[in-house]
């Protein structure tokens, strides 16, 4: 054994120090570590352990490193991004909704060499994947999934009220919600303050009228005869076929409710019936019977100008500040690598559809026919901000909440023409704004 | 040099000034800058003046949470007053069990606030509220109270969490107050003639005062910069209807990323507070000197 006294020690480890203080990083065995994973609580939990218990501890023996994964409640990821970004310190890929990887584009790593290659060899990004993630020039973020927003509605009791099929058109859903608040069961929708269920709703809402916040050409045109109709028709709709305290709910509220069987129909994603599939005996209907078996899909009827949908789309984005970006790279890659990302699919039983048309053939689909309208959520989506682009004045629009308040108020009671005037207001603030 | 008096003094106050610094002045001083720029998150802005604030004025959100900031901290601070003080006035008699009953009484205020408004957040659920429940079943009602959903309701129900919140530091305070009050001054009054209601009004509130001044001063900065309490609750909503201040501050610079704006925000309610601080601390050394 070679002889290692003091002075040499003092020698070796006195440049070590010089190299790394000369280089001004930290060795890389302490630095290439961690890969710091923040993402929402995941409303199917069982996907969320799978992750925990299997899949991300073989991503770090696969790829030599440690994947922290942390879950919070889906509102407080905005909260959290805007402290890390300000502070630069926090998780290396950070899950955010919708549009919203605009608003934060400053900080992202340009991600387009890991979001191309993923898209290219797996069939294409649907376009609403694509035009949330995408400014035109880079990826800001790598699109993760889609949460397919459908309405989960109560077979048997729709069929005690003459509708054999779901609804096709606002009306039809009108009258048959009408005749179900009556018997007690009222529709549950969310017009609250929350990020998921509150702006698939109104926003495709508004669609099916005839109704946008801007032109193609980015004019605000909102106060229009087509939304006022909407906003019109909706404050009877909400009277008479709603479940009032919706205007206070979140996105687990119309769970809830929906479970304990006081209404009688949701827009959601499939989270409803897939908590029925796991306790069968928990959740039952009147006649004793598991709810699963009284559970269907449909997507949200149809309006004047058509059938319109808008679903919560999730994505990383990989924070500029983050010191291990090589690192979130390799594991952002790794975990879309099919091989790696079915397990995970399978385990959302249909909650999430990928972002990728490939995984339509996927043999799940196969299995259950009530999860079968979410194969093609991917589809049917459109952006915030719509007939425009998903930039960041309609990101801002969206975080407002202002085409949710629109109803919101009216419902509550203000003229619907006030109402529509005062969001065309506060939207045009937005766009025209600096 | 620790010997001269001024200097031992500069340098006792050194820790106390670099504190104060730190974590009052240099964030205020931050935030009034960037109150004065364009900054959004992650890109730093530049300076554009009052901008800001004739944007945050012509902002009819705004206005309704400056209006709620001044409503709900104005019936919050009565009812907190009146309750605080007759819990006081009963707690400073003799009875078995005061020591029990003192310390249960501050209950609400020594839970974390977050803690006891998610319970009230059940308690008012729209779904499944235990007062809907129990009205029904007293057959008090017949359909469901939308206790966050409508607006005028959700705005009571802040108010009522926030005076049940609050009452427990009024009664504590001014019952500390009353016990500094000399019973001989009471019992020289009652001898004198005067009855309950005269001995309260003319003994015990002028001596009171000053403690009461406080009580409130803390009180009020304290309810017009609220936020956990409105957040859990009803996150500013039914369509901001129950925004404050705060949560409105919140929602712009943090939701949707406009820190200059939402640090805007946060800056409109400093002069309101302000001259309320100045008044009282005035009133107060009123009262002292005289």
């Amino acid at each position: 054994m070679a002889e290692f006294d003091r002075r040499k020690f003092l020698q070796y480890s006195g440049a070590g120090l010089a190299g790394i203080l000369a280089s001004h990083q930290a060795p890389v065995f302490a630095q290439a570590g961690t890969v710091h994973w923040i993402k929402w609580n995941d409303f199917v939990p069982a996907s969320d352990e799978l992750l925990r218990k299997t899949i991300l501890p073989e991503a770090g023996k696969a790829l030599g490193l440690k994947i922290n994964l942390e879950t919070v409640n889906g509102n407080d990821l905005q909260p959290r991004v805007t402290s890390a970004i300000q502070s630069g310190t926090g998780p290396d890929l950070f899950m955010l909704f919708n549009n919203h990887p605009h608003l934060y584009a400053a900080s992202a790593v340009n991600i387009s060499d890991v979001a191309e290659a993923i898209g290219k060899a797996q069939g294409g990004y649907y376009k609403l994947c694509r035009s949330n993630t995408n400014d035109g020039n880079k990826f800001m973020s790598v699109p993760w999934a889609i949460i397919g927003g459908m309405i989960a509605y109560r077979k048997s009791w729709f069929e005690e009220v003459g509708y054999s099929k779901f609804p096709e058109t606002w009306q039809q859903y009108h009258e048959a919600g009408k005749k179900l608040k009556a018997k007690g069961h009222p529709i549950g929708q969310t017009l609250g303050h929350t990020f998921g269920d509150a702006p698939t709703f109104s926003y495709p809402y508004l669609w099916s009228w005839g109704g946008k916040e801007v032109d193609e050409k980015g004019k605000v045109v909102l106060d229009s005869k087509q939304t006022l109709e909407s906003v019109k028709f909706m404050t009877a709709f909400w009277k008479d076929a709603h479940d009032e305290g919706g205007l206070a709910w979140d996105d687990t509220n119309n769970n809830r409710a929906f479970l304990s069987g006081t209404i009688c129909a949701t827009l959601n994603g499939a989270s409803i019936y897939i908590e029925t599939l796991r306790k069968p005996d928990q959740y039952k209907t009147d006649s004793g019977a598991p709810m699963k078996t009284d559970i269907l899909h449909s997507p949200l009827p149809e309006g004047p100008a058509g059938r319109f949908g808008m679903h919560t789309f999730q994505s990383h984005m990989l924070m500029a500040y983050s010191k291990n970006q090589k690192g979130a790279k390799e594991f952002l890659k790794w975990m879309h690598d099919p091989k790696n990302f079915d397990a995970w699919f399978v385990s959302q039983k249909g909650f999430a559809t990928p972002p990728t048309q490939v995984w339509e053939k996927h043999k799940m689909w196969n299995e259950d026919p009530v999860m079968a309208p979410y194969k093609v959520a991917g589809r049917l989506g459109l952006t915030p901000g719509y007939a425009g682009p998903a930039n960041r004045k309609a990101a801002e629009v969206l975080t407002k909440y202002i085409i949710t308040d629109m109803y919101a108020k009216a419902v509550q009671g203000m003229a619907p023409e006030a109402a529509v005037k005062w969001a065309h207001e506060e939207v045009s603030k937005v766009y025209n704004g600096a | 040099m620790l010997e001269r008096e001024g200097a031992l003094a500069f340098w006792l106050l050194v820790p106390t000034l670099a504190l104060l610094t730190l974590f009052i002045a240099y964030p205020f001083v931050r935030g009034v800058w960037l109150s004065l720029t364009n900054a959004v998150v992650g890109e730093p802005g530049h300076f554009i003046g009052l901008r800001n604030f004739t944007k945050i004025f012509d902002d009819s959100i705004f206005r309704t949470a400056a209006l709620n900031t001044f409503v709900y901290t104005g019936v919050t601070t009565v009812f907190k007053l009146a309750l605080g003080l007759w819990l006081a006035l009963l707690l400073n008699r003799h009875f078995r069990g005061k020591a029990w009953v003192r310390a249960f009484i501050l209950l609400p205020f020594i839970i974390p606030t977050v803690l006891s408004t998610l319970a009230w957040k059940w308690m008012f659920d729209p779904t499944f509220s235990v007062f809907n429940w129990l009205f029904w079943k007293l057959s008090i009602i017949n359909s469901r109270i939308n206790w966050l959903g409508d607006p005028e309701l959700a705005m009571a129900s802040i108010m009522t969490v926030n005076v049940w919140r609050g009452v427990p530091f009024y009664a504590i305070s001014l019952l500390a107050g009353l016990q500094t009050i000399n019973p001989d001054l009471h019992e020289a009054a009652a001898i004198d003639g005067a009855n309950r209601w005269q001995r309260f009004w003319h003994v015990t509130w002028p001596l009171l005062l000053p403690v009461t001044m406080v009580v409130v001063l803390f009180s009020i900065i304290q309810t017009f910069a609220d936020f956990q309490l409105v957040y859990v609750l009803t996150g500013g909503g039914p369509a901001n209807a129950t925004h404050l201040f705060a949560t409105y501050a919140y929602q712009i610079g943090i939701g949707t990323g406009l820190l200059s704006e939402g640090a805007a925000i946060s800056l409109a309610m400093f002069p309101a507070l302000l001259l309320v601080v100045v008044f009282q601390l005035w009133y107060i050394r009123r009262v002292e000197n005289r």
